[in-house]
């Protein structure tokens, strides 16, 4: 009985519920900007419900999405009930479901996060914490080039609030130079729009992958040069060298939740390059197939070493965990350019893996900072910085020898706090420098055993690794060694040489987001074979574009209900 | 009357470019509304069939329904959100410039004096 009602419920609202991870967000941040202020505790259980709601959805459109023995699943909704090239579009396809279940994911830990201190450090944190999921859920959603854009800048607008949350005069200067870089790129991202109208005539993905092959010889290279200048634009958004100096300043100056949600949002233009670049120059583009891939490799591969070289040269644990936000960016994007299947799907699932594991990082990163300042987070690392990497903490106490009376250390009890703090940052470690078990083994593997044997097992014919691929190989590992060192370093001179501090005082709305993002790796690495088959079905989808071209376009306007005259609400017929 | 457009579009870039790598944040600002201009100048000529001269903005009677006859209004609509839009990302940042004037007391982009700047009179 239930289950028969559970069916009838569902089947009543799927068509719908496409659009219920930008319409709940949006709900309830307009609720909550009708409270005042006083009225914290509604609006927090306003913003963790509708997350954890949003999560829910989230999980049942990647039911939708992975429906069995389809290749493509994919639900297409138009909110104007208009058919497609003419009115809005939102695709729910593998890729976006997946990246809804990890966004809504990070959001629920970082508000838990965000409630134990952080939700008070300013106003209106919680509408614009939602105003940023809606962003986020409609950039993932949205099949339409110029919603694309009002989507980005909904997140922007609400990202800019949220990067000031707290104010204080580090937030502030970043602040202004994210702002400023940001409003740059949405310039960028308007003229590349605009050209691609210019010369195809349309702003509706498909209907511009399905044109892409017979544009006119004489526009090409205006095409190339639009679609040149929209990925700069996303490419800022993926904090790609050398677009990229805003982003460790803006992250680590963030509050801790702030920082944990940012993580996401280099994501997004790895994801907006993903999803345009194999669906505008998939190998169906005729003369234009593949375009830009090398520039695409080769960012990607500049900023590995870029991210890796500033994680080694970081000092303050904000800064890391920055680098390690432009590092994972950049090992995505230098893999996305080879436009390989296997390397794709071995990349979605090293982007779930390393998502979370910085968000993680960011987390821990105020809890650490919080406990060597005790208690205080102001200027955590102004004055002790003059030594860099010889800090007063490093050089043993009189009277407490490491080596010789070992009696002092052993037998000392490691207080809990410390010893959940020390075993999620190593966890993080593992996942970003990309050592077993974590998920960051798995996806670099992935990756590189794609790189190796394009073709799958068995043999590959005459494939020969070029030196972009040796490249990346080589740096995959190289900079997987640069991250272990430099988080090492880092956990070494927090947590072992930390004698006679205090043990942190640790809230468990504090310790639970961090467990729950850490489970959520664990459980990608537990369930990894069903969640490569999910990734590497997404991937086979993403480079045969056509089946997305097709559900797209021929999705048909639902029907006046009888009664209505026909035509009567200007609606074609 | 592309010409003209052009040089319009051409000197509000450059413009809105020098004034974005200067130091001084009102400077900055004001690079970034002119470069807003530029764009909004640049989706008004990339409408299709080009530049739209002496053609109907709306449907008239007895004219017939396609875009040589008419204005594509498809630019528009992308000029007019991204002009609010922008409105709006400008006004944020103006009160993020004088949060950091407040803040750091000098109106340097680093919120930290330049040794070589010149001060304001």
């Amino acid at each position: 009985m239930t289950g028969e009602l559970t069916a009838h419920v569902t089947a009543l609202l799927m068509p719908h519920l496409i659009l219920a991870p930008i319409a709940l967000p949006l709900l309830t941040a307009g609720l909550m900007l009708l409270l005042r202020e006083e009225r914290q505790r509604t609006k927090v259980a306003m913003n963790v419900g509708s997350t954890f709601l949003g999560l829910v959805i989230a999980v049942l459109l990647l039911a939708q999405a992975k429906q069995p023995g389809v290749q493509t699943s994919l639900g297409v909704y138009l909110p104007g009930n208009w058919p497609a090239p003419f009115g809005i579009v939102l695709a729910l396809d593998r890729l976006s479901a997946m990246m809804l279940v990890l966004a809504s994911t990070v959001a629920l830990a970082t508000v838990l996060f965000s409630v134990a201190r952080w939700h008070k450090a300013g106003v209106h944190f919680h509408p614009l914490f939602q105003f940023q999921l809606m962003g986020l859920a409609g950039a993932f959603l949205t099949a339409d080039l110029f919603n694309l854009f009002v989507f980005f800048e909904i997140m922007l607008a609400a990202s800019y609030g949220l990067l000031l949350h707290g104010s204080g005069r580090p937030r502030v200067s970043a602040g202004l130079h994210y702002i400023a870089i940001n409003l740059a790129a949405s310039s960028l991202f308007l003229i590349g729009v605009s050209m691609l109208y210019g010369i195809t005539g349309t702003l509706n993905m498909a209907d511009l992958a399905r044109g892409i092959a017979g544009i006119d010889p004489s526009d090409r290279g205006l095409l190339h040069a639009a679609a040149g200048i929209l990925a700069v634009a996303f490419l800022i958004k993926a904090a790609v060298w050398p677009l990229n100096f805003w982003l460790v300043p803006a992250y680590s100056a963030a509050t801790a939740p702030v920082g944990a949600l940012f993580a996401l949002m280099t994501k997004v233009g790895v994801y907006s390059i993903l999803r345009l670049w194999t669906l505008m120059f998939s190998s169906d583009a005729g003369d234009s197939a593949q375009f830009g891939s090398q520039w695409i490799i080769g960012a990607g591969l500049v900023t590995m070493a870029f991210g890796a070289v500033g994680m080694l040269g970081s000092q303050r644990l904000g800064h890391l965990a920055g680098y390690a936000a432009i590092l994972s960016s950049g090992t995505l994007l230098a893999a996305l350019g080879f436009g390989q299947t296997l390397l794709t799907a071995g990349l979605l699932y090293y982007l779930l893996g390393s998502t979370l594991a910085v968000s993680a990082l960011f987390l821990l990163t105020d809890l650490i900072d919080r406990w060597r300042n005790d208690g205080s987070n102001l200027a955590p690392y102004e004055q002790t910085d003059d030594a860099p990497f010889l800090t007063p903490d490093l050089v043993p106490a009189q009277g407490l020898n490491l080596d010789d009376k070992e009696e002092v250390l052993i037998g000392r009890v490691i207080p809990a706090a410390v010893a959940f703090l020390g075993l999620a940052f190593m966890a993080c470690t593992l996942v970003i420098a990309g050592l077993p078990p974590l998920p960051g083994f798995v996806g670099k593997f992935a990756m590189i055993h794609a790189l190796l044997n394009p073709l799958g097992l068995g043999p590959s014919g005459g494939f020969v690794l070029g030196s972009a691929g040796w490249a990346l190989l080589a740096l995959m590992v190289g900079t997987g060694l640069l991250a272990l060192i430099a988080l090492t370093r880092a956990g070494i001179r927090h947590f072992w040489a930390s004698h006679g501090r205090a043990s942190p005082k640790l809230l468990v709305l504090e310790g639970l987001p961090i467990a729950l993002l850490l489970t959520g790796c664990a459980l990608l690495t537990w369930q990894a074979g069903a969640v490569m088959r999910y990734t590497q079905a997404t991937a086979d989808a993403l480079h045969a574009p056509s089946t997305y071209v097709q559900a797209v376009m021929s999705a048909r306007p639902v029907p006046n209900p009888p009664g209505t005259a026909p035509g009567a609400n200007g609606r074609p017929q | 009357m592309e010409l003209i457009l052009a040089l319009a579009i051409g000197i509000l870039t450059g413009s809105g470019v020098w004034l974005l790598l200067r130091p001084r944040t009102f400077q900055v600002i004001m690079g970034l509304a002119l470069l807003s201009y530029a764009v909004n100048l640049f989706i008004f000529s990339m409408g299709r069939l080009g530049l739209a001269i002496n053609k109907e903005p709306v449907l008239r009677a007895g004219l017939p329904q396609d875009l040589a006859h008419y204005a594509d209004p498809m630019p528009q609509a992308l000029t007019l959100t991204a002009i609010v839009i922008g409105f709006a990302m400008t006004a944020l940042f103006l009160v993020v410039l004088l949060a950091s004037r407040g803040m750091s007391g000098t109106d340097h982009v680093d919120g930290t004096r330049a040794k070589d700047a010149q001060e304001m009179p």
